[in-house]
């Protein structure tokens, strides 16, 4: 009978098309919308991916996300150098400063101090100059997107193009020159500020004086070691909070879930994009069954049971779920794809897929389920009906 | 002359129609035996029940109270899916209006039937088109329903009650939708292939241009059997 099921289905193909994009529509927005909010939780941490290669993060135990800086004094770094299981240590320093541009203007940038020998963070992609460059005089490296916007040098006519920052351009940071050495590519994050690296040192002597100034210190452990007791080592001996990479990732976003609008503004597309797949889709492919509530009564009159009915229903619903949802997350797909240099945030982990896949077999049980009530509650003696 | 074996015995049989705010007999006691091998033609003004008892005799509708044995079966007692299989294997239907699946071609169509009774895709077509063949349509097996003429169709809507050999074929108005010369065929064909030894037809009309082809005629009034006659003469 499953011919004759999919048969009935694509035998008209007006409604055939109008339940497979009404679940089109369904599947993409609950596809590419969970995307973008995924990608712009990912920014919530994507510092710390940029990091990368410590394996935990030591700060004071207050801090509840990435951008939320308690500076700790400085001897915490040579506290935890003397930790059993330790490699390395380096401090970080992650702060807000204004820098004064050419013009007279001032901009705040995100400040980050390396370590002054192994400059560890440092960013991963340079496009122009290198990071040890950052060891010549009053270097700094700026991200490219601050270097071409807000760093830029205004238009001399009103609304025409700003001058890109370049290498051998200077500015100031509280009243001390520094001059860019380079340029890089950094993973965009919630903060719309230019990007300034620098050494550690300089970073202090950039920072307005505070007795405490080192932001995070930055651990790696020895080969073999289990990060956990090593993790709970840190913390017994200084007092202060440190999380692996991905703890402390999950401390940020987590942090931004609670702590913003967005999970709830994306939820309520997500559920708004379920329920107006579901209208178009149900509407139509209960319409399509009602006008074959005829052929359904003909079959039933032969000899065909509900069970066989129930089964052509449901294949009929699973292969327009099917095609809908793959057109819905290759739409999405492309959609990202297309947006992947643009400032969008889009990322589609598996999970997304699992989401909108279930999203969508909702749908389809619901709206066949319907059809299928109407379908056994159907008494075969309509057929002599005119 | 041999006397034919009974293939339907209706008793007393009465259908109340519950419309939630009002009762309509359909039928008031209907008694009538159609025999194997004959050709019953149901025939009455519009509303007296004609429709109403073939469904029940066909068991797509249970009667309100009464007794109906098809082939020696009471259907309404029967386990709905056994039923079901009764239905499936001993009963050919023809309708008025076709009712053909539009997105099926002709051989499909008529495979429906045996692929219901569970017999293989292929297996079924092919049998489909030598049905086909029989009913002069050989050559229109791929050919959609809104492909062919009305006679065709109904042609089609034959093979299709007949492809698994049911016991009894019933017909509602199969002439109806026709002109004289289409309905005309129709029931010479109905007569050639469809007619057997071991088979029933019962069919509902309002043609009188087709009485002849029956061998006898039930007139119905008012939800009950007015008399049975041998030929159209007899109607008055
Ligand atoms: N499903 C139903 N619900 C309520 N009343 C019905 C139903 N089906 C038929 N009836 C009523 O039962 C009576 C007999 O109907 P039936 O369809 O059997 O007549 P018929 O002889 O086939 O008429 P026609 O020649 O017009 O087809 C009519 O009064 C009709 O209105
Ligand atoms: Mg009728």
């Amino acid at each position: 009978m499953n011919h004759i099921a999919l048969k009935m289905l694509m035998g008209d193909k007006g409604k055939y098309l109008g339940i497979i994009m009404g679940l089109t529509f369904a599947s993409l927005i609950m596809t590419q919308q969970p995307a973008i909010f995924v990608g712009l939780m990912a920014r919530s941490y994507s510092f710390i991916s940029d990091v990368g290669l410590p394996d935990i993060w030591v700060m004071d135990p207050k801090v509840q996300f990435i951008d939320d800086i308690k500076p700790m004094q400085e001897t915490e770094l040579y506290r935890v150098r003397g930790i059993s299981g330790v490699e390395w240590a380096t401090p970080l320093y992650k702060g807000m400063l204004k820098a004064r541009l050419t013009d007279g203007t001032f901009q705040t940038c995100n400040v980050i101090g390396l370590d002054d020998t192994t400059l560890v963070g440092g960013p991963a992609v340079m496009l122009e100059g290198k990071l040890s460059d950052l060891r010549r005089s009053d270097g700094v490296i700026v991200d490219i997107d601050g270097a071409k916007d807000k760093l830029g040098k205004p238009a001399s006519i009103p609304g025409g193009k700003s001058t890109p920052l370049k290498i051998g351009d200077s500015l100031e940071l509280n009243d001390r020159r520094a001059i860019v050495v380079g340029i890089a590519k950094v993973t965009r994050t919630f903060q719309s500020q230019p990007v300034v690296y620098t050494t550690y040192s300089r970073a202090k002597a950039y920072a307005p004086q505070e007795r405490r100034m080192l932001s995070f210190v930055l651990v790696k452990a020895k080969p073999g070691q289990n990060m956990d007791e090593l993790i709970k080592r840190i913390e017994t001996t200084t007092g202060l909070a440190a999380y692996t990479q991905e703890g402390f990732k999950q401390l940020t976003y987590t942090y931004f879930l609670k702590n913003t609008g967005i999970p709830i503004n994306f939820g309520i597309t997500i559920a708004l994009g379920f329920i107006v797949g579901t209208a178009i889709a149900g509407q139509t492919f209960y319409n399509f069954t009602l006008e074959n509530l005829r052929q359904f009564g003909v079959l039933k009159a032969m000899g065909a049971s509900n069970g066989t009915l129930l089964r052509m229903i449901l294949l009929q619903a699973v292969l327009v779920g099917g095609i809908g949802y793959g057109l819905g997350v290759g739409i999405a797909a492309l959609f990202g794809f297309l947006m992947r240099h643009t400032i969008l945030a889009f990322k589609m982990p598996w999970q997304l897929l699992v989401f909108s896949g279930t999203g969508v077999a909702l749908i389809c049980v619901m709206v066949a389920l319907i059809s299928i009530l109407k379908v056994i509650r159907l008494e075969p003696a309509i057929v002599f009906k005119s | 002359m041999t006397v034919k074996p009974i293939a339907i015995r209706c008793q007393n049989i009465t259908k109340i129609y519950d419309t939630g705010d009002q009762q309509v007999t359909a039928l008031n006691g209907v008694n009538m035996d159609i025999l194997m091998g004959e050709l019953m033609m149901l025939v009455g003004p519009s509303g007296c029940g004609k429709t109403t008892l073939i469904s029940i005799i066909a068991g797509i509708l249970d009667q309100t109270s009464g007794d109906c044995k098809l082939f020696g079966e009471n259907l309404l007692t029967l386990h709905s899916k056994d039923k079901l299989q009764f239905r499936a294997e001993n009963i050919g239907f023809v309708f008025q209006a076709y009712n053909l699946l539009p997105s099926l071609n002709a051989a499909e169509n008529v495979s429906v039937p045996l692929i219901i009774n569970g017999v293989k895709r292929a297996v079924a077509e092919r049998k489909a088109a030598d049905m086909l063949e029989k009913v002069g349509l050989g050559a229109r097996t791929k050919s959609l329903p809104a492909e062919l003429s009305g006679g065709q169709q109904q042609r089609v809507a034959i093979a299709r009650a007949l492809i698994h050999s049911p016991r009894l074929i019933v017909c509602d108005e199969p002439t109806s939708a026709l002109d004289h010369e289409s309905g005309h065929n129709i029931m010479h064909l109905m007569k050639e292939v469809a007619l057997d030894q071991q088979r029933v037809l019962v069919i509902v009309t309002h043609d009188a241009r087709i009485f002849n082809f029956a061998d006898r005629i039930a007139e119905m009034d008012d939800g009950h059997i007015v008399k049975v006659v041998n030929s159209a003469a007899e109607l008055k």
